[in-house]
């Protein structure tokens, strides 16, 4: 009798343990892989990818974004905007430590910028429309800037703007400081040890400043050179986070079927990676706007989407990923429509001229997605070259201007000043760089409608500058849009609230937790 | 000519691997009449399994293109990169070794080690730097195993050629004043040649295998489909898709192998003492 009192006490239990689900369990340890090993840790100065994803952990921001990005509060526990849209009041969060005990001040912000500005060229370009900061108290930052800047609240993510510690590092040499290599942050998570080509240590920051948080006693960053073994890995349970990229696209839905298995494209919304095709603009067909519409109609994107990406991602309207701010899908669309590709060709005098083509050097995903792209276009009668090369003799060619059609990437953050019309004005034309304009696109109307845009307020006026510029931008095809790519996050279904804001994995394990 | 015949097909092995390539050079040949769909073409659902639809009986790969049009084709493209890089080496491999063993002294220094500076490189690094450095193509593809397979054709031609030059009726051709040339053209080199043709059958092998190792690791010629393009290709699924890698590297496996038989039967047929000898 006794044991089947125990017994139902057990099934109740179980039975209830759904509903208690929500409820965040501290301790555990949760090993991710990353990939490929960062060249460092010091995220001021290091701004690789992998550099992001394990340094979001150590160092905060002043805010982060949510899916929608919405401004949300992280260091800066509010903030003002004036009147005429040119001075923006931090007030920051009282009672943050950095790892080593010192307190986290207004002093540390300002230090921040100074070395910001040297060291991360993002950050600089972001920055250059700040007139002065100032620090009227030891909570309190204000940026006062040249003009109003639309974009302004959408620079201060970690990985855009980490905060530094100003007692470690002020007066010394910011390159060598020893600190580089055990960097000290305000973040959830302290730097313990980097075994090089074995992993990387995080543990729990006991002082934290959201109370009860960090949840995980440890992270462990395992490090693991090749795909497959990537794959293995997780299978074997060595590991129990794959960041969107680390393993190969076709080994995702075979690792999705797997045993408590959780998959997400979520956490990109900052980023939106857009894939493009550059088109060169300057010579050759493709200087005709009716061969470039026919390359987007003469594309199966739907196709790439299903099999190549495995159903993830979202097929492109134009320069602005749907995730975007004044992001707009009305505009003239290019479905797959073959006949009317060979048509365009036809009407824009093609005859058979030959066309290279440069797939991205980033693996079998590209590489396949390089062929289909190549058979698209062979049958609707374009003459296509592969040219097969590494990633530094891509970059070098599309530096050079040297390729007709040419595969790239690349990230959005989150308003069209920021990330979108880089791509497209004529004064970012310049031989050498492999992104801003590089399929030398000119036209004096976008120029002008960009250069409004960011500095038009308010929103409501911005939106409609981006509106017709998009509409504009659609129209010409300057480059053949492909692809709003989602990198899935897999993770073992243990493990919650991994990915809570539009930074995913690079905004740190803050507030996951462990199910055991 | 009769008698070479008859004791090549006598050898077992001379006969199964004459059939084997015969068999492979008609499907390179007569094989994309067939099959006039680009081996490009995705044609069905990715991944479809073999022996499903009689339409693509070897099933299809990641984009779903056709496996069976794939080997169909990339059997020419092999075949072709074997045959052709093997003639480029020869080419380049006789002269030289033929200068080097009938002149000899200051000549043959030079030039054995001139071919011993390609010998002591290891022939698949050698032949992946180059190809890395001129863009794979399929020219810089032939080209690169040409180059690292001349070698042991120019120390084995020489080799022979020594032997030979020192034979009477070379000697009477010297004396009765024929041009250096004409004696190494007519006296020595058709002497010289049944090793040459058995190294030769090799060679294609070892070129196909070249190929195939090259397109494994991404460096083959982006614009033609090979067997070895496929198997590298496949290889990131092996796992849900075996179909995609193991029929092209049965193919390769079955045509080296064929070579390597021809080879054996060559040499049996062209030394028929020493092959006798040895039983």
């Amino acid at each position: 009798m006794p044991k089947r009192v125990l017994l139902g006490l057990l099934l109740a239990c179980g039975l209830t343990a759904p509903a208690l689900a929500q409820e965040p369990k501290t301790g555990g340890v949760i090993n991710a892989v990353i990939q490929p090993e960062p060249p460092g840790l010091m995220l001021a100065q290091v701004q690789n990818g992998p550099t992001q994803m394990v340094s979001g952990n150590i160092f905060e921001g002043l805010l982060r974004y949510s899916p929608k990005l919405e401004p949300l509060p992280e260091l800066a526990e509010s903030w003002s905007v004036s009147e005429d849209a040119k001075t923006y009041t931090f007030k920051l969060k009282k009672g943050v430590t950095w790892h080593d005990g010192k307190p986290f001040t207004a002093a540390d912000v300002l230090f921040s910028m100074e070395m910001l500005k040297q060291t991360h060229a993002r950050a600089r370009t972001n920055l250059a429309q700040v007139d002065k900061i100032e620090t009227p108290d030891d909570y309190t930052v204000v940026f006062t800037l040249k003009q109003p800047f639309g974009p302004f609240l959408g620079i201060f993510e970690v990985g855009s703007m980490p905060m530094v510690p100003k007692h470690l590092y002020e007066g010394t040499d910011w390159k060598t400081n020893p600190y580089n290599n055990a960097p000290v942050g305000t973040g959830p998570f302290m730097f313990k040890e980097w075994q090089k080509g074995s992993f990387i240590r995080l543990v729990k920051n006991p002082n934290y400043h959201e109370k009860g948080k960090p949840y995980i006693d440890e992270i462990y960053w395992q490090i693991i050179p090749d795909a497959a073994a990537r794959s293995v890995a997780y299978e074997t349970g060595k590991v129990d986070v794959l960041p969107g990229g680390s393993v190969e696209n076709f080994d995702v839905p075979r690792l999705s079927k797997l045993k408590d298995t959780c998959v997400t494209g979520a956490g990109w919304e900052f980023f939106s990676p857009l894939a493009w095709l550059w088109l060169n603009n300057r010579q050759g067909p493709l200087a005709d706007k009716r061969v470039r519409q026919a390359i987007m109609y003469a594309i199966d994107r739907d196709f790439a989407k299903d099999v190549i990406w495995n159903g993830l991602g979202k097929v492109a309207t134009g320069p602005s990923a749907s995730t975007i701010k004044f992001y707009t899908d009305d505009v003239p669309k290019y479905p797959y429509n073959p006949a009317k590709a060979k048509a365009l060709l036809k009407e824009a005098g093609y005859k058979g001229e030959k066309i290279r083509l440069l797939p991205l050097a980033y693996g079998e995903t590209w590489q396949r997605w390089g062929e289909a792209v190549k058979q698209n276009l062979q049958d609707v009668g374009m003459n296509i070259e592969t040219i097969a090369t590494d990633v530094a003799g891509g970059n070098q060619k599309i530096g050079d201007w040297d390729y007709d059609i040419a595969f790239t990437y690349l990230y959005q953050y989150g308003d069209p000043a920021l990330g979108v019309g880089r791509n497209y004005i004529s004064s970012n034309i310049a031989k050498g760089q492999v992104f801003n304009n590089v399929e030398g696109y000119s036209n004096p109307e976008i120029d002008k409608l960009f250069a409004d845009g960011a500095t038009a307020t308010p929103d409501s006026k911005r939106k409609e500058i981006y509106d017709k510029a998009q509409k504009i931008l659609v129209e010409d095809v300057p480059v053949a849009w492909m692809l709003e790519l989602q990198f899935p996050t897999i993770t073992r279904c243990k493990v919650k609230n991994l990915i809570t804001t539009g930074i995913g994995v690079n905004d740190g394990f803050k507030d996951a937790w462990l199910d055991k | 000519m009769k008698q070479f015949w008859k004791a090549m097909l006598k050898s077992p092995s001379g006969v199964i691997g004459l059939i084997i390539l015969l068999l492979a050079i008609s499907v390179a040949v007569f094989g994309p009449m067939l099959f006039p769909n680009s081996p490009w073409r995705m044609v069905q659902r990715p991944f479809l399994p073999p022996f499903t639809l009689s339409t693509v009986p070897l099933g299809t790969d990641a984009l779903g293109r056709d496996v069976f049009a794939g080997m169909i084709f990339g059997a020419r493209v092999s075949l072709l990169v074997g045959l052709v890089s093997t003639l480029v080496a020869l080419v380049v491999g006789v002269p030289i070794g033929a200068m080097a063993g009938y002149f000899g002294g200051k000549v043959d220094d030079a030039l054995m080690r001139f071919t011993e500076f390609f010998q002591t490189i290891p022939s698949f690094a050698l032949a992946i730097v180059l190809v890395a450095i001129l863009q794979p193509s399929i020219y810089s593809i032939v080209a690169s195993i040409a180059v690292v397979s001349w070698p042991p054709v120019a120390r084995l031609v020489r080799g022979e050629v020594l032997s030979l030059r020192t034979r009477e009726y070379v000697q009477a051709a010297v004396v009765t004043g024929q041009s250096n040339s004409w004696i190494i053209l007519r006296e020595i080199l058709p002497n010289a040649l049944s090793p040459v043709i058995v190294l030769a059958s090799l060679m294609v092998a070892t070129a196909i295998l070249l190929e195939s190792s090259l397109a494994f690791l991404g460096l083959g010629d982006p614009n033609l489909i090979s067997w070895g393009y496929m198997v590298g290709a496949g290889r990131t699924v092996i796992r849900q898709a075996w179909w995609i890698t193991v029929f092209p590297g049965v193919a390769i496996l079955i045509s080296v192998l064929g070579l390597n038989l021809i080879g054996e039967g060559l040499n049996d047929a062209l030394n028929p003492r020493l092959s006798r000898e040895g039983r």
